[in-house]
């Protein structure tokens, strides 16, 4: 296949040539994910929670141009600047002409996954405007050079002295100091000259609320409000599915947000942006860069309900096995899966392959998206539409074969049962790439349609 | 070219947009504890924030004055102004840059998670909060609610510029997962619980 993106199972490859680094990750997520587990575990409603915040999401689909236009009005009301950007060059091209027009070169940005969708830095630098990431682990991978691998954790993938290092070539810190604390104490100087210098802020948009034409943003590390609150204008960026209807709708998503993130009650601040402080400027974008067409896919529309939590990449076992630059896509991991290939088929196909379909990203995932249906479902897409990684492909066209011709299904599974009992290293070879570096579990005794064949009849219903 | 991006946008939504559906009535969930402040207390203790337990204004001053001596202290607590000499005089929010302590008086805080709400009025200036070095906030044990259900339900549509959740002192994991405190906001929080 003609392709210029290398595919995920080869990016893999190269994040798994340090296994310790790779266990250290894999067991880091795991202990993430842990966290997240005991936060949902001490609320009875949690269940309750997942199903009004999709219920939630799901009005917002369904009228979400009336909420945008009403959002707008309210937006307006405040004194806020709204621009609509059909796709992501339209947004850097709104961003750079607010910076032109204050004749502004330079500017500090929180945490907008957005932005890193649109390529807004390295467009910006291209243009001789110079972007300071202000998020830590987002500033991190800015001086490495490299994109964050993971929407809540920007740099988990790095180790502390790699960061040390880093530190020591960009900041000025001593050679060899890796502790956390200094290093962090260093960020916190260097990027307050920053806050303090810059003249505008980009920031991203966690929630808007169309009732009231407000927006919130929720850090820990309080550097959305620090660039917002020092700047004079102040840029949030937005896709429009970021939209909920009520500010008490706040209520149900700000407690299942940081819960699912990181186990933590909520973040250390959720600022609610209503309008602009006296003399200061402030402008959302509202991006729709595909959205819109996914919102048109009946089976994919669900993915428009994501709050960016990261649950779904923490609990992934080949996100915290291959790392989240194996995705080659702004947003990594199950959900990133779901949503890159809308915006390219051609570029993403491998994507939805990137996955066991184990279920528990669907799972934890606090706005109960069908996660890992819908990447079984981009799998039947991509190859009808011809876009399916070669490997992939037969094996798929194999499995479609087996489920449509149930007589088949029922000989290959026994035929499986008996090859796997025989011969159980041949299937972990190339052309089964999941089980490439990994043992074939134990087969079970009988296989499952012998199993309830057999249960159905004692139960005398077959 | 905007007003054109912006019809394209929302015609395209329009036609995309799914069946509609309702939207769900909230409830507000009957939680497993009853002492507000007592769980309030321990939630900011446990992400890292210090809870003093007070009667007066007086008492607030004497701990001040006990934790951060002579240096700079800035309150926007009415009752408070009287008694802390901030010695700051401000153009703007860059004046705080050096601020040592800033002390804020809330008027709703959250059980379930520790977070104070603190609204623009409160503050004079948006980045009070978050640019001093420390942070300390006044709250009044009645104004403490179970959970963002009845918080948003006190909140309302009230009108405000700006208003934020403040839930500890500002912090990092991005570092191998290490917890550090004070990334670019307050490395410490005191949380003064105020009887009258
Ligand atoms: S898909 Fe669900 S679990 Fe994954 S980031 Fe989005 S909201 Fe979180």
């Amino acid at each position: 296949m003609p392709k210029t993106i290398a595919e995920h199972p080869a990016l893999a490859d190269k994040f798994n040539q340090d296994e310790e680094r790779v266990n250290w990750h894999d067991q880091t997520l795991w202990w993430v994910r842990a966290k997240r587990d005991k936060a949902a575990h001490t609320l009875p409603e949690w269940e309750e929670l997942r199903n009004l915040a999709s219920q939630i999401k799901h009005n917002v689909l369904a009228n979400l141009s009336e909420y945008l236009i009403q959002f707008e009005e309210n937006a307006l009301k405040n004194g806020i600047q709204v621009h609509w950007a059909a796709d992501a060059q339209e947004h850097n091209a709104i961003v750079k002409s607010i910076l032109q027009k204050q004749g502004v070169s330079q500017l500090v940005k929180s945490k907008s996954m957005l932005t890193e969708e649109c390529h807004l830095n390295e467009y910006l630098q291209q243009e001789g405007i110079e972007v300071i990431d202000t998020d830590l682990g987002e500033r991190i991978v800015q001086l490495a050079e490299e994109p964050p691998s993971h929407i809540v954790l920007p740099c988990i993938h790095k180790k502390k002295e790699e960061i040390g290092e880093l530190f020591h070539l960009h900041l000025g810190t001593p050679a060899g100091n890796a502790d956390p604390d200094f290093l962090t104490a260093a960020a916190r100087l260097h990027l307050r000259e920053k806050f303090l210098t810059r003249k505008i802020a980009i920031t991203g948009v966690n929630f808007a609320i169309a009732e009231t034409g407000e927006f919130v943003v929720c850090t820990n590390e309080g550097n959305a409000d620090m660039g917002a609150h020092l700047a004079e204008v102040h840029i949030a960026c937005m896709g429009i599915e970021k939209l909920i209807p009520l500010r008490r709708h706040l209520g149900v998503f700000l407690r299942l947000l940081t819960r699912s993130a990181t186990g933590q009650p909520i973040t250390t601040y959720s600022s609610h942006f209503k309008k602009p402080r006296p003399g200061q400027e402030m402008h959302i974008v509202l991006v729709d860069n595909g959205r819109s067409r996914q919102l048109g896919r009946k089976d994919f529309r669900n993915s428009l309900k994501c709050i960016r939590c990261g649950a779904c990449m923490n609990t992934c076992p080949v996100y915290r096995r291959s790392g989240g630059h194996s995705y080659h896509n702004a947003i990594a991991g199950p959900i990133g899966s779901i949503l890159a290939p809308n915006l390219n088929m051609k570029d993403y196909a491998d994507l939805p392959f990137a996955s066991t379909l184990c279920g528990s990203c669907t799972n934890v995932c606090p706005v109960k998206i069908d996660i890992h249906d819908q990447l079984y479902k981009w799998r039947q897409v991509l190859v009808q539409e011809g876009y399916a990684p070669a490997a992939k492909k037969a094996a798929m066209q194999g499995m479609a074969f087996t489920f449509s011709h149930p007589a088949f299904y029922r000989m290959a599974g026994k035929t499986g049962k008996w090859f796997m009992k025989t011969t159980p290293f041949v299937i972990n070879n190339n052309l089964n790439p999941w089980f490439k570096q990994r043992d074939m579990p134990e087969p079970p005794k009988e296989s499952f349609h012998d199993w309830y064949k057999k249960n159905r009849q004692q139960n005398g219903h077959a | 070219m905007v007003m054109h991006s912006r019809e394209k946008i929302l015609d395209a939504v329009k036609r995309n947009q799914p069946e509609n559906t309702s939207l769900p009535a909230i409830p507000f969930f009957e939680q497993p504890f009853t002492d507000l402040a007592q769980k309030f207390s321990e939630v900011v203790q446990a992400i890292g924030g210090e809870v003093h337990p007070v009667s007066s204004y007086a008492q607030i001053n004497t701990i001040l004055k006990e934790e951060f001596g002579n240096k700079t202290i800035f309150t926007s607590a009415k009752e408070l102004t009287e008694l802390v000499d901030t010695g700051i005089t401000y153009a703007n929010a860059h004046a705080f840059a050096d601020l040592e302590l800033a002390v804020v008086e809330a008027h709703l805080a959250v059980a379930e998670n520790g977070a104070v709400w603190v609204t623009e009025d409160l503050l004079q200036e948006r980045a009070l909060p978050f640019i001093a070095q420390h942070l300390a906030l006044i709250i009044h044990p009645e104004n403490i609610v179970p959970t963002m259900h009845d918080a948003y339900a006190k909140i309302g549509t009230l009108d405000y510029g700006f208003a934020t959740f403040i839930a500890g002192p500002s912090k990092t994991a991005d570092i191998e997962q290490s917890l550090v405190l004070g990334a670019h906001g307050p490395k410490s929080l005191l949380v003064f619980l105020l009887t009258k």
